[in-house]
C-alpha cells in the first residue's frame, strides 16, 4: 500500500524527474468558454419567469426614516413585489452585528437599503423604485474620522457611545527600550485613500426556491459555505435547505468576502413572490452600493540603530469604518502582522481605533489592510537609511530575516527568501545604475528608483476554527477524473492549478481532469477564497486525494502485472515501468480490472486538508499560517516636475513562491497586481465628501489602463516550502501589496520630495514639488512656457 | 398628435446571419444582442462607454454597444464574440488570448478580443505602442494588461515573431 502522509522511495524517484505539468505554462482550463462568449455569467442567466429586482438606497449620509409610502410603486403595472423592513424579519449581522437587510429608524449611510422591489423587467423595477417615498428627518451627517471623534461627535450606533466599535491593538516587545535604543527615529502621519475593486462584472444574484421550500442561489460569494452560515442566520432558512451555485465570477478580489444586504433581499423578493429573482448591479450601484478599501490615517514612528539594525515600529491608525461594519474592519489583524514582521524589528506596537463615521463603508480588498501598512513602513525605512547614509536596499538587507527565525508575533519562517527577493528584484531592475543620489533638479524631467518588500501569509490564515479544504476524487472507466473541491474559481486560476496536480499525479492528461467547484450541494467544505490560500490548501487537499488514488491505481496494477507497486509509475494515461518508462498496461483497463474485476472496486478517494497552522492567542500571537510569502518590488519612474505627473517606467518584482505551479498564471497574478497597485498609487481615489460619492463612473475613478503599462520584470524565488504542495506558497494578494509603497519611494528618489498621501495625483504633487520649492502657484506654468509672469 | 412607437421592428445582419427584432425604441444595440437575440457573449461592465466590455464590430469598426442605439444599426453588419469561432475551432485571436494567459476573470475578454478584431484587421503588424492605443478604452482589472497585449502582439504578421 502506497502512504499518502509520508514520501515513499518510488516518490522521491519520482520528484527527481522532469514534472509534465507542474510549472508549465498551463492555460486556464476556463478560458476557451471566456474567450468565445460561452461563459455564462450572472446577468447571462434567465430562469423561467424569472424576475428583476431592484434596491432603493437612502441616498442620505444620515437620516432617521420617517415613513415609507410604497402605495404608488405596488400600483405599478408589472410590480409582484414591494418589500420594506417592516416585511421581513430583521436579523443583525456583519462583523459589528450593526447591519440588517433592510434598515428600519435610522440609515447610517447613503447607500444603506431603504425598499426594494420585483417585477417583470428591469425597467419597471427602476420605474417602480422611483414612486416610493420615503419621508427623512435628517441627522448631523459624521463625515470624517476626526469629526467622529470630536467631543460632542453625533453617535451613529448607539453600542459604540464614542463612535469607535472595535479596537486591535498589539504589541511584542518594548517600545520604550525600542526608542532608547535608537540612534535615529522617524515619524509621520500616512493618509490613504479609499479605494475599491471595480470587478468588471458588477455584483448580482438570483435567488429560487423549489417546492418544498429549498433555495438555490446562483451567487458570486467567494466564501460560499461560510456565506451559507451567515445567510442562513439572516433569512430564516436553515443551511442544508441552502444551495450555492457560483457562475463565473467576473472578478472578487475580496469583495465576495461578506453577505451582502441585497443578497437577502433578494432571497425575501423571491420568497414574496414565489418566482426566480435576480438582481444585479448598475456600475453607479457597484461604486456607491458595495463595500471599498478602508481609508486609514496611520502615525509611524520607527527607529535604528547607526548600522542599519531596526529597533522599534510604532503605530496609531484610524480607520474610516463608515456607517455598518463588514469583515474588513479586520484589516488590522493582518496589517498587525506586517508591522510586527515585514523584516526583523525587535520592539513593535499597534494602537488602532476602528471609528464609525457616515460614510460608506468597508470591507475586504486584495492585500487586507497590508498595503496601507507596507506603504508606511517602507516609506520609514527610505528615511532611515537617509538618516545614517546607508543604500535603501543594504538597510533592507541587514534586517531581511533568514530562514528557520521566528517573529517577534510568533510567525514562523520554515523559509524565507526575503534576501533573495532584494538582491533579485534590485539587480533586474538595474539597482546600482538607477538608483541615484544625486543632487535633485527642480524643473523638467526627473527619474528616480523606489523599492519595498512584502510580508504575507503564504500557506492560509487560520482565522476561523478550521482553514481546511476538501476535495472528493473520482476516477472514471475511462481514465476520466472528476475533482470536487471546496474550493472556487474567482478567475484567479485555482481550477487548472488543481487539474495540473492531479494530472501530475495520476499520470493523465489535463484535458482528462474535470473540475467540479461552483455548487455547495456537491462539493466538500472549504473556507473560500481569501488570505491568497487557494493553491496551498486546496492544492494540498488535492494532492493528497490524488495521492491516494495514484496509490490505489498501482497497488491494482501491480497486482494485474505482477509487479511490486514500487517499481511501476503513472505516465501519459499508462502504467509504465518506473525506470524505464516503458508502457506496461493502459491505466483505463486497470480501472476497469477493479471495478469489473474479483474486488469490485471504485477509486474513489476523499481528503480533508486542515494546514498545521494554529489559531492566534488573545495578545494574536502564533504561526497562524502554515508559510509565508515574501516579496520585493522595485519601480522606476519618471517625474515631470513642471505638472506632477508621475509615470512608472519600469516595474522588477521578485516574489518568494514557494515553487511556481503554472508559470502562465503566476506571472497573471503579479502582473494584474502591479496594475491594481499602479491604479491605487496614482490615480484612483472614491471620493467621498459629506457621505455622499461624488465620482461613481470609469470617467472619474481613474483605473490603470494598457496606456500606462510599464515594462515589467518578474522573477520567483523557489524556496521549496516543505509544507506546500510541490512546495508552493499562496501569491494571490501578494503582488499588489507593496507597490505604491515602491513608486512612493521612487518618487522620492526622484524629487526629494516625501508625500505621505495617496494618490499621487499631479494635483497632489505638483502642489507638495511646489511647496518645497518654496514655488507660489503658477509660476512654474509661466517658466516653462516661456511667457512671462502674469 | 404624432405616432408613439412601443417597439422597433430592426432588420441587421449579425455574425452573418440576417436577423430582426423587436427592440423597444431607446434599446443600445447591446440591449439588441443580449435581450433580444440572446447573444450574452457581449458583456454589460458599465453602460457609459467607459469599460469597453461591450465592444462589437459594427460595420468593420468596433464600436461600444452600449452607446449604439439598436435604431441606428438597421441594415448595418455587426460581429459580436460569437462570431469569431467557426466549426468548432478557435479564431486565433481566441487562440492567443488562451494560449498566453490574457484570460482571467475573462469579464472583459470578448470586449477585448473584438478590440483586438479591429486593430489586426486595420493594421496586421502592430508595435507594441500601436496595441497599447488600440486597447486603451477596455479595462480590465485582472491581468494587468501584459498578457493580453503578448497575445495580441503574437498574432501581429499573421503570428509571426514581431518585435
Amino acid at each position: 500500500m502506497i502512504r499518502t502522509d509520508v514520501a515513499t522511495e518510488a516518490d522521491a524517484k519520482r520528484t527527481t524527474k522532469e514534472p509534465s505539468f507542474i510549472g508549465k505554462r498551463v492555460p486556464k482550463l476556463d478560458a476557451p468558454d471566456k474567450a468565445t462568449g460561452l461563459a455564462r455569467y450572472l446577468d447571462d442567466i434567465k430562469l423561467p419567469r424569472m424576475l428583476y429586482g431592484k434596491i432603493l438606497f437612502s441616498g442620505r449620509p444620515h437620516a432617521r426614516i420617517v415613513n415609507i409610502d410604497t402605495a404608488a410603486a405596488k400600483a405599478l403595472n408589472g410590480v409582484r413585489a414591494v418589500i420594506t423592513a417592516d416585511d421581513i424579519e430583521l436579523v443583525p449581522f456583519g462583523f459589528g452585528s450593526d447591519n440588517t437587510a433592510l434598515k428600519k429608524g435610522t440609515v447610517t449611510c447613503v447607500r444603506d437599503e431603504v425598499a426594494a422591489v420585483a417585477a417583470d423587467t428591469p425597467q419597471i423595477a427602476a420605474e417602480a423604485i422611483k414612486l416610493i417615498r420615503v419621508t427623512y428627518e435628517d441627522l448631523p451627517v459624521v463625515a470624517s474620522v476626526a469629526e467622529a471623534l470630536a467631543d460632542g461627535a453625533p453617535v451613529i450606533h448607539e453600542k459604540a457611545p464614542n463612535n469607535i466599535p472595535f479596537n486591535f491593538d498589539y504589541l511584542h516587545g518594548d517600545i520604550e527600550q525600542g526608542i532608547a535604543e535608537s540612534d535615529v527615529i522617524v515619524e509621520d502621519t500616512f493618509n490613504l485613500q479609499r479605494v475599491t475593486h471595480c470587478c468588471l462584472g458588477t455584483s448580482g444574484i438570483i435567488a429560487e426556491f423549489d417546492a418544498t421550500g429549498k433555495l438555490t442561489l446562483h451567487s458570486l460569494s467567494q466564501v460560499p459555505f461560510l456565506y451559507t452560515h451567515d445567510l442562513s442566520r439572516i433569512i430564516g432558512i436553515p443551511p442544508q435547505r441552502i444551495r450555492v451555485i457560483q457562475p463565473p465570477i467576473g472578478g472578487g478580489f475580496g469583495s465576495k468576502l461578506d453577505v451582502h444586504p441585497f443578497e437577502p433581499i433578494c432571497v425575501f423578493l423571491a420568497k414574496a413572490t414565489q418566482r426566480p429573482v435576480r438582481m444585479h448591479f448598475t456600475r453607479e450601484e457597484e461604486f456607491f452600493a458595495t463595500p471599498t478599501r478602508q481609508p486609514m490615517i496611520i502615525r509611524l514612528r520607527s527607529g535604528a540603530k547607526k548600522d542599519g539594525t531596526f529597533t522599534f515600529r510604532d503605530v496609531k491608525m484610524t480607520l474610516d469604518n463608515g456607517g455598518r461594519t463588514s469583515w474588513g474592519a479586520t484589516t488590522p489583524w493582518i496589517s498587525m502582522r506586517t508591522f510586527s514582521s515585514l523584516y526583523r524589528v525587535p520592539h513593535v506596537r499597534q494602537d488602532v481605533d476602528v471609528v464609525y463615521t457616515n460614510n460608506i463603508y468597508a470591507c475586504a480588498f486584495r492585500g487586507y489592510g497590508n498595503p496601507q501598512a507596507t506603504f508606511t513602513i517602507e516609506a520609514q525605512i527610505d528615511s532611515l537609511a537617509e538618516k545614517i547614509g546607508m543604500d535603501p536596499l543594504d538597510i533592507r538587507l541587514k534586517n531581511a530575516q533568514e530562514p528557520g527565525e521566528t517573529t517577534g508575533q510568533g510567525m514562523v519562517l520554515r523559509t524565507c527568501g526575503l534576501a533573495e527577493c532584494l538582491d533579485t528584484a534590485a539587480r533586474n531592475a538595474g539597482w546600482e545604475v538607477k538608483h541615484s543620489g544625486a543632487q535633485k533638479p527642480t524643473h523638467g524631467i526627473a527619474r528616480g528608483m523606489g523599492m519595498a518588500s512584502l510580508f504575507h501569509v503564504g500557506g492560509g490564515a487560520k482565522i476561523y476554527r478550521s482553514d481546511g479544504c476538501g476535495t472528493m476524487l473520482k476516477v472514471d472507466d475511462f481514465g476520466g477524473v472528476t475533482v470536487q473541491t471546496g474550493s472556487s474559481e474567482i478567475g484567479q486560476g485555482s481550477e487548472t492549478v488543481i487539474a495540473q496536480i492531479v494530472a501530475e499525479e495520476l499520470g493523465l492528461p489535463i484535458a482528462n481532469i474535470r473540475i467540479i467547484n461552483n455548487d455547495t450541494a456537491l462539493t466538500p467544505w472549504d473556507v473560500g477564497v481569501h488570505a491568497s490560500r487557494t493553491t496551498f490548501i486546496a492544492g494540498n487537499s488535492a494532492l493528497r486525494a490524488a495521492r491516494e488514488a495514484r496509490g490505489k491505481l498501482l497497488d491494482a496494477a501491480a497486482a494485474m502485472l505482477k509487479r511490486d507497486a514500487d517499481e511501476i509509475d503513472l505516465a501519459d494515461g499508462k502504467v509504465v515501468d518506473g525506470d524505464t518508462g516503458e508502457p506496461l498496461e493502459s491505466i483505463g483497463k486497470v480501472i476497469r480490472g477493479m471495478h469489473f474485476g474479483g474486488k469490485h472496486e471504485l477509486v474513489m478517494t476523499t481528503d480533508f486538508y486542515e494546514p498545521p497552522s494554529k489559531a492566534p492567542d488573545k495578545e494574536q500571537k502564533g504561526d497562524i499560517s502554515a508559510c509565508y510569502a515574501f516579496g520585493t518590488h522595485v519601480a522606476e519612474v519618471e517625474v515631470d516636475l513642471d505638472t506632477g505627473v508621475v509615470k512608472v517606467l519600469g516595474f522588477s518584482a521578485a516574489h518568494d513562491v514557494g515553487r511556481v505551479i503554472n508559470q502562465l498564471g503566476i506571472e497573471g497574478q503579479v502582473e494584474g497586481g502591479i496594475a491594481q497597485g499602479i491604479g491605487y498609487a496614482l490615480s484612483e481615489e472614491l471620493k467621498v465628501e459629506g457621505g455622499y460619492v461624488l465620482n461613481p463612473t470609469f470617467t472619474d475613478y481613474k483605473l490603470m489602463t494598457t496606456q500606462e503599462l510599464p515594462e515589467i520584470k518578474t522573477a520567483f524565488i523557489e524556496t521549496q516550502d516543505p509544507a506546500g504542495p510541490y512546495g508552493a506558497k499562496g501569491i494571490a494578494e501578494a503582488p499588489l501589496v507593496p507597490v505604491a509603497a515602491a513608486i512612493a519611494n521612487a518618487v522620492y528618489n526622484a524629487t526629494g520630495v516625501r508625500i505621505t498621501e495617496l494618490p499621487l495625483t499631479p494635483e497632489r504633487v505638483l502642489a507638495k514639488l511646489q511647496e518645497a520649492r518654496g514655488d507660489k502657484s503658477g509660476e512654474t506654468y509661466g517658466e516653462t512656457c516661456g511667457q512671462p509672469h502674469g | 398628435m404624432p405616432q408613439v412607437l412601443d417597439t422597433l421592428d430592426l432588420a441587421f445582419e449579425v455574425n452573418g446571419d440576417a436577423v430582426s427584432v423587436k427592440v423597444p425604441p431607446g434599446a443600445t444595440l447591446l440591449d439588441a444582442l443580449r435581450d433580444a437575440l440572446e447573444l450574452t457573449g457581449t458583456k454589460l461592465g458599465c453602460g457609459e462607454g467607459e469599460c469597453g466590455a461591450c465592444s462589437v464590430l459594427l460595420d468593420g469598426r468596433v464600436v461600444n454597444s452600449c452607446l449604439v442605439l439598436a435604431a441606428e444599426c438597421a441594415g448595418a453588419k455587426i460581429v459580436t464574440i460569437e462570431g469569431l469561432a467557426a466549426n468548432g475551432k478557435l479564431h486565433a485571436i481566441q487562440q492567443a488570448f488562451v494560449d498566453q494567459g490574457a484570460i482571467q476573470c475573462g469579464f472583459c475578454t470578448p470586449g477585448m478580443i473584438m478590440a483586438t478584431h479591429a486593430l489586426l484587421a486595420d493594421n496586421p503588424t502592430p508595435s507594441e505602442a500601436d496595441a497599447k492605443r488600440a486597447l486603451e478604452g477596455n479595462l480590465c482589472r485582472c491581468t494587468g494588461y501584459r498578457k493580453i497585449l503578448d497575445a495580441v502582439l503574437s498574432l501581429a504578421n499573421g503570428g509571426v515573431a514581431h518585435d
